[in-house]
């Protein structure tokens, strides 16, 4: 089915604004995608006629707002395929979901000697909190290499992978690269070791069908953001076993049964991990994102994209001093690149001054960049409202400010 | 040569003519960075690195007959092209002058919208880079 891309963006009112004297194009999606108008009228409706705390008050609007607020666990649960809502919980973000894990299941799971291992791909979110654990347990970290494509070396993956391995947490979509990681096979041979697998589905929730327990990994960790939702919140998903056995990540409110100076005794999940009162307006309005990603279909979405990112990507070649960083054969809809004898930056500023927004820099990916041995690149990234002339516009711009440089 | 407030002046002028063209503003901007005078290598250390630039900015010094020239490199087109117009204003200055000097051309060509808040920021930084050196150079001419 071919999707009316019009109609899309119509849903989108950020869309339509000038920048600098030019129609935004909008290709910075990796970073955080725009929200449809019925997200952002659900932020307004939740305040303005349901606005309560949840679960406890014993009046109808708490009992509307906790309503909502649990539809949207149902609905998560369904985006990934999740056995059931107790494996959800709501954090503040991908990066709150794996501190989350490091912390509780670090704590409880990490001893001195053990191993846990990341890739070279990684965002720092999925270094930084593994690295802290580390180093508290005297565990070590060890980091799965790439090739120059940006491809996982999956054979150095099996010689690295032990029993001394706890943990393999890994990214399942690079957000510099875009590479889709071979995860499936990974959790297959993480378990056959004995290790748990966290999968950072920052980047791959909203451009692949997720089934967690197709995939059978043991954590999950995605942001609303990405998905078309309201900033600051996330999902940790993990599976009942493996989250009823490890400790609480914060104390306070709503995560526990009974509390005494004496002892207190700790709810059941998902609650137990979720301490004080949640976003509750950003969780409620989170449905309406995944009601908009379903009433247009994923695998339409992925369709459209894919066929951006191949248009993309063979106009671009042909421009001279072109750099591609980043060219593995299953990648989504993220381009990132060099212009030869030019710093990212420059060319970022140079875009934006024609109304294009993309990313530039290291993404939150230092070790990756130092693998590659540059400072950073300039990323373009596409989601479902963007078109193929807004391809050609960036392609013009990117010739014209590669000329600079390489005539 | 021409006095710190007709440079200002200068500068404020040749930006007005591009008006609010930021496109070329920038490729004007980009010129100007070509034009720095030649960085000497052997000053291209880390301890010669601006703090507080998200690209790198070496900036140096030589004092001349009591005043200060500066020389400055990036490794960015449009960060040169900024710290070539500091350079232009302020290289070649009494220590004295350059504390004293209101850099008002700054906000006058509307520079924080042309290259946002976290070049400003850097800009901010060289700024007080070299009023740091003059600060230092006083200090040892009135010693």
């Amino acid at each position: 089915m071919s999707l009316n891309i019009e109609e899309i963006r119509a849903l989108f009112p950020v869309l339509h604004q000038e920048v600098h004297g030019n129609p935004l194009i909008y290709f910075d999606n990796a970073a955080t995608t725009q929200k449809p108008k019925a997200v952002l009228d659900a932020l307004c409706a939740y305040y303005e006629h349901d606005n309560s705390n949840i679960h406890r008050g014993a009046h109808t609007l708490a009992d509307r707002a906790t309503r909502y607020f649990e539809k949207t666990r149902e609905s998560v649960r369904d985006f990934i395929g999740a056995k059931e809502e107790a494996e959800i919980i709501f954090t503040k973000g991908t990066t709150e979901s794996i501190n989350l894990v490091a912390s509780s299941f670090g704590r409880k799971y990490i001893t001195k000697g053990d191993e846990i291992l990341i890739s070279t791909m990684e965002h720092h979110s999925n270094i930084v909190p593994w690295q802290m654990i580390c180093e508290e347990k005297e565990a070590v970290l060890k980091v799965i290499p790439i090739d120059d494509s940006g491809e996982l070396l999956y054979e150095e993956f099996e010689k690295m992978i032990s029993a001394r391995t706890k943990l393999v947490a890994i990214v399942h979509v690079s957000n510099s690269l875009g590479t889709i990681n071979p995860v499936k096979q990974i959790i297959k041979k993480a378990h056959e070791m004995g290790a748990k697998v966290l999968l950072d589905g920052a980047q791959s929730t909203n451009h692949l069908s997720i089934d967690v327990q197709d995939l059978d990994c043991d954590f999950l960790a995605f942001s609303a953001h990405k998905l078309y939702g309201p900033t600051g919140l996330g999902v940790l998903y993990g599976k009942r076993k493996v989250l009823e056995s490890m400790p609480p990540y914060q104390g306070g409110g709503e995560m526990i049964k009974e509390v005494s100076f004496e002892k207190t005794t700790f709810n059941e999940i998902p609650f137990k991990f979720e301490a004080g009162t949640p976003n509750i307006a950003d969780v409620i309005a989170f449905q309406k994102a995944l009601e908009f990603i379903n009433s247009v279909g994923k695998k339409n979405i992925k369709n459209h994209e894919d066929e951006l990112l191949s248009y993309a990507t063979s106009k671009l070649s042909e421009i001279k001093g072109f750099i591609p960083v980043g060219t593995a054969k299953e990648k989504v809809s993220v381009i990132s690149f060099n212009i030869n004898g030019m710093h990212p930056f420059d060319v970022g500023m140079m875009l934006d001054a024609k109304g294009i927004a993309v990313r530039t820099g290291h993404h939150c990916t230092q070790p990756l960049m130092q693998r590659f041995g540059i400072e950073g690149t300039v990323r373009a990234s596409f989601s479902v409202y963007n078109k193929k002339d807004e391809i050609d516009e960036m392609v013009a711009s990117v010739a014209k400010i590669a000329k600079i440089k390489n005539k | 040569m021409s006095s710190i407030l007709d440079i200002q002046n200068e500068i404020i002028e040749e930006f007005s003519i591009l008006g609010d063209d930021k496109e070329s503003t920038i490729y004007y901007i980009m010129e100007l960075g070509s034009q720095l005078p030649l960085f000497p290598e052997s000053e291209r250390v880390d301890e010669n690195i601006i703090k507080g630039c998200q690209s790198k900015v070496w900036l140096t010094t030589r004092e001349n007959d009591g005043k200060i020239q500066f020389y400055a490199d990036s490794n960015t087109d449009i960060t040169k092209g900024l710290i070539s117009l500091l350079i232009r204003v302020l290289s070649e200055r009494k220590p004295s002058e350059i504390l004293n000097t209101d850099l008002f051309f700054i906000d006058k060509i509307g520079m924080g919208n042309i290259i946002g808040s976290q070049r400003s920021n850097g800009l901010a930084a060289m700024i007080k880079q070299m009023k740091l050196y003059a600060l230092a150079y006083q200090a040892k001419q009135n010693a």
